[in-house]
């Protein structure tokens, strides 16, 4: 095989594995004549996305602008909180443990408390998104910060360098490929938070779709919902990732420079 | 000569400790006079508190005991006329090699406030520094496209670019093979002839020293200790070929074995 066919194979094999679990899925269910009800075949699925391609799309939209808003929250809270714990010991060691003990409390078990707060609608679910997607943001940025190489800090501080300069030219410089690297994480996490928060407190919303499709039967329409938030999950990490690439090339030369 | 008058970097009767009182003791009883325009050499055994000794000179620490002098005045600061470089070039590598060059710049007055509208004489500032340590038209390349040496050669112009009265060196040439390393004593021999800043360079090289250097100090290992203090006689400028001389050998001899007596000790 010469060079461009694989680089070529390397491109499709996403939508190769993707189709053939299509193809593989589709004929289980239709040999074994599995119930929609229980398991819906791909075809039935897409049936009902063209049935229902209204609906879809509005509670589509409700997600995906609720996930982007606790998102882009969860980034500005997560940027400042990572710049105080990286570039402060004390920061550090106050903050650190708390933050790791918040982390580890299921995102799910504080939709009840927002639904108290702000009751039913979309701010638990930006909220949601927002708590469960800072985190990774916070860790990432902090580290970019806490681990400035000592030599490059004596460089700038035996030029009068103030703790804002060195933040500012250095350290904000050096941490953006773990930013960026943690906005592909954070968005996706986003789009969990959000669906979470739907299914239990909200009328609007793929997650709300699904419950009631469910709870009416409809299975096809359940799985349809898991499709489109998979699909905005994967189109917005890819976004990310294309930002990331052009942002911080100068870090990845290794994998992409020749 | 004015003895006195003339000292710019002075360290007396300095101890320093680390983890305060009752922790490690890195150097002890140092005293050292440089003068204006001097340029001097520290060898020891590694560990033996060379590092600390410069962060001392530069303010970016401050003795436990004794007081330390730059140009006249106690340091109680980062000293802000010093230019350092490490045995790691740290350059960064989002930056090109000018922009590297521009950092101390765009940090160090009277420059900070004029680079935005001056921009193009600090530029040709920098591309006439490249040229003169053999990178012309380097410039526009990031630092990862740039070898060893040549990065080290950046991070050397980096340290000088804001005209600093003193160069503080850190085992600068440590991690470069022997051809390079001689290439840039030649390199660091000709910046200091030109400009004659104060220099103080600290190695374990001794015939980096004793090449480079007006007065070379021997320093024990930790608790570091002056233990030796060399004035090198050789004429300048020197040729990379008076390394190869009796005379240049006598003196790293000399040298070597008083190390060989700290070592013993």
């Amino acid at each position: 095989m010469n060079a461009a066919a694989e680089a070529r194979l390397l491109r499709f094999a996403p939508w190769l594995v993707a189709a053939a679990i299509l193809v593989v899925w589709q004929v289980v269910c239709s040999l074994f004549d599995v119930s929609e009800f229980i398991f819906p075949a791909p075809i039935a699925i897409v049936r009902s996305l063209i049935q229902y391609a209204g609906p879809i799309a509005m509670h589509a939209w409700q997600t995906f602008w609720t996930t982007m808003a606790g998102f882009a929250i969860g980034v500005a809270v997560g940027m400042l909180l990572g710049m105080a714990i990286g570039s402060s010991r004390f920061v550090y060691r106050a903050f650190y443990p708390l933050l790791v003990a918040f982390n580890s409390i299921p995102k799910a078990a504080f939709v009840p408390i927002l639904v108290v707060w702000f009751g039913i609608g979309s701010l638990p679910a930006v909220l949601t998104a927002c708590l469960i997607c800072f985190f990774p943001i916070v860790v990432n940025v902090a580290t970019g910060l806490a681990t400035l190489e000592p030599e490059l800090e004596d460089v700038l501080r035996s030029l009068g360098a103030t703790r804002r300069d060195i933040l500012l030219k250095v350290g904000l410089p050096r941490c953006l490929p773990y930013f960026f690297a943690s906005l592909k994480v954070a968005i996706t996490l986003a789009f969990v938070g959000t669906v979470v928060s739907e299914t239990v407190a909200s009328n609007e919303g793929i997650g709300y779709l699904m419950m009631s499709a469910g709870s009416s039967m409809k299975m096809p329409l359940v799985f349809a919902g898991l499709f489109v938030i998979g699909v905005m999950a994967m189109a917005m990490y890819e976004c990310f990732a294309v930002l990331e690439r052009r942002m911080t090339g100068w870090a990845h030369r290794g994998t992409s420079a020749a | 000569m004015l003895q006195d008058n003339a000292a710019f970097v002075t360290l007396d009767g300095v101890s320093h400790v680390y983890g305060g009182a009752g922790g490690t003791l890195a150097v002890e009883d140092l005293s050292i006079n440089v003068n204006r325009g001097e340029f001097a050499a520290v060898v020891g055994p590694s560990g033996c508190g060379k590092s600390t000794l410069m962060k001392l000179a530069t303010g970016l620490q401050f003795p436990f005991k004794g007081a330390v002098r730059v140009a006249g005045e106690v340091v109680s600061k980062p000293v802000k006329i010093a230019g350092m470089a490490f045995q790691a070039p740290t350059l960064l590598p989002w930056r090109t090699t000018l922009e590297n060059l521009l950092l101390p710049l765009e940090i160090v007055e009277p420059h900070r406030s004029r680079i935005r509208r001056h921009k193009a004489e600090y530029v040709e500032r920098a591309e006439n520094l490249l040229a003169s340590v053999g990178l012309r038209g380097q410039g526009s390349k990031y630092p990862w496209e740039l070898s060893g040496g040549m990065q080290q050669r950046t991070s050397l112009c980096r340290a000088l670019i804001h005209e600093p009265d003193l160069l503080m060196l850190d085992e600068p040439f440590g991690a470069l093979d022997a051809f390079t390393r001689e290439e840039l004593w030649c390199v660091l021999r000709d910046l200091w002839q030109a400009r004659r800043f104060t220099t103080v360079l600290v190695t374990h090289d001794l015939r980096e020293a004793v090449f480079l250097a007006d007065t070379v100090y021997v320093m024990s290992k930790r608790p570091g200790r002056i233990v030796a203090r060399r004035e090198v006689g050789l004429p300048r400028p020197r040729d990379l070929e008076v390394t190869y001389t009796d005379a240049f050998t006598d003196i790293v001899h000399e040298m070597r074995e008083r190390i060989g007596l700290v070592r013993r000790t």
